[in-house]
């Protein structure tokens, strides 16, 4: 047995935990920063963002040190190609919630267009589905990543709600165009984030089949 | 694939005295590819290889069943000429073996013992042989130097050129490289990639890295059983029994 190989694996595993926690914490407070116009928050977000950030490097760097000294091969190579699949997305959806962060700055304390209700409801959907991807990939379940792929069209189905409602709203009255375009941006973070756990989901399905399959449910 | 196997072995069982080695493995090797055995020691990987040329018939008490087909023809059959199969079937060792001779003789020696006595003929053999090893630049201006005054990497290169110069079909390897160091190693590695276009190669390894470079296909034998056979990116990368993925990921063996 490789027993030093086998707990380097282990360690990565729990630092794709830590990341995708860190993921899901700035989501949720981007987004309740955003609904409660906390700007201060909204700035200590923003600058959070570099921790995941750094977390991705850190875990990428152990994957490269990995590969050049082990020569995984078979489900320990795939276990690190997947690892570094998945950092990759965490961070960009990291950077999704810095960016909802980012408008939660620009609005400041101007009065938002419309009452927030479906934007954290979509954050809920998203937050919860990343939360099940890291069940998934802990239990290298294949069949509940290919059940999550399909909560994405949920997140799918009330973006296009958010954006014929908000389409109105500037319609009616154009003076609310750069507000309305700010909750549309966010809502789309949001729909983004959601993408790319399916992504994710993709990676875990690799990782214990070996098969890449692209998910049906893209919007 | 049948038709196109250059090597193929039929439910061959090989046993030495009461010991059963090989179990009913039927293996198909493909022409001008790199077939690599991996396997723990004691798998019948070396003995597998030997089979393919007839070596094992040197083993007392070796009994064979089964059929070794070369371009179809089983070389276990009535009135096979045993040294023209291994004249087809080249072999080379894990110890670089070259005669305690000058480089040229080395190279000619097959040759000459195969009846060539042209000058100008064995002449051309020395260059090009030493040519597709890579080692005609190195050494040709000490042909007559002794072999055994080359470096363990040249030697075994040497000593592939001396396969060569008869002109085979089949190149057997037998962990060619477990003596040489990483840089000859490479060299030997990048020479067999070269040598398939010409030849059909089998290589027995214990570097999985090298299986994985250097191979097309590759065979995991397990206890003298053939467990898995298939295209090597297949096999580093999603092997299909639960055996094989312990053993190239090290896990036993």
């Amino acid at each position: 047995m490789r027993q030093t190989f086998q707990d380097n694996l282990s360690e990565l595993e729990q630092d794709i935990f830590t990341m995708g926690e860190m993921v899901c914490i700035a989501t949720n407070r981007a987004v309740k920063a955003l609904k409660e116009q906390d700007v201060e928050e909204a700035k200590r977000i923003k600058h959070d963002d570099k921790y995941i950030n750094e977390k991705r490097w850190t875990i990428e760097e152990k994957c490269i040190n990995l590969i050049a000294t082990q020569q995984p091969v078979a489900t320990d190579l795939r276990e690190l190609i997947a690892v570094l699949n998945i950092i990759t997305e965490l961070e960009r959806m990291g950077d999704y919630a810095e960016g909802i962060a980012k408008i939660a700055i620009k609005i400041g304390d101007q009065p938002h267009v419309k009452p927030l209700i479906d934007i954290p409801r979509m954050a809920e959907i998203a937050i919860d589905m990343i939360n099940k991807t890291l069940r998934s990939y802990a239990e290298r379940d294949d069949k509940t990543a290919r059940l999550i792929c399909k909560q994405d069209d949920e997140v799918d189905e009330l973006y296009t709600q958010v954006y014929r409602e908000l389409l109105a709203i500037m319609i009616e009255d154009p003076r609310t165009i750069t507000m309305a375009t700010y909750l549309l941006w966010t809502s789309h973070n949001i729909e983004r984030i959601a993408d790319r756990v399916t992504n994710i989901c993709e990676r875990i399905i690799f990782l214990v089949t070996g098969e890449i399959e692209e998910n049906v449910s893209k919007y | 694939m049948t038709s196109t196997a250059k090597v193929e072995t039929k439910n061959l069982n090989l046993y030495y005295g009461p010991n059963h080695v090989l179990h009913d493995v039927s293996v198909q090797i493909l022409p001008n590819k790199v077939t690599a055995l991996i396997g723990p020691s004691g798998c019948g990987k070396s003995t597998l290889l030997r089979c393919f040329n007839r070596l094992n018939d040197l083993i007392v008490n070796t009994k064979i069943d089964g059929e070794v087909l070369l371009d179809g023809k089983n070389i276990y059959g009535n009135g096979m000429d045993v040294v023209d199969i291994r004249r087809r079937v080249g072999l080379i060792f894990q110890k670089p073996n070259p005669f305690p001779k000058s480089i040229y003789d080395n190279v000619t020696f097959g040759l000459k013992i195969n009846g060539i006595r042209e000058k100008k003929r064995i002449a051309e053999t020395v260059e090009k042989s030493l040519n597709d090893t890579g080692l005609w630049e190195e050494v040709k201006d000490r042909l007559n130097t002794s072999a055994l005054e080359l470096s363990g990497g040249q030697q075994q290169r040497l000593c592939i050129a001396r396969a060569l110069a008869i002109e085979p079909e089949v190149i057997l390897m037998d962990e060619p490289t477990s003596a040489l160091d990483p840089a000859a190693t490479f060299k030997i590695e990048e020479l067999v990639s070269q040598l398939k276009k010409k030849y059909t190669i089998i290589i027995v390894t214990h570097n999985m890295q090298q299986a994985g470079r250097v191979s097309d296909y590759t065979g995991f034998l397990y206890l003298g059983k053939l467990i898995e056979f298939g295209k090597t990116n297949d096999i580093f990368t999603r092997p299909k029994e639960k055996l094989t993925e312990n053993y190239i990921s090290g896990r036993f063996g």
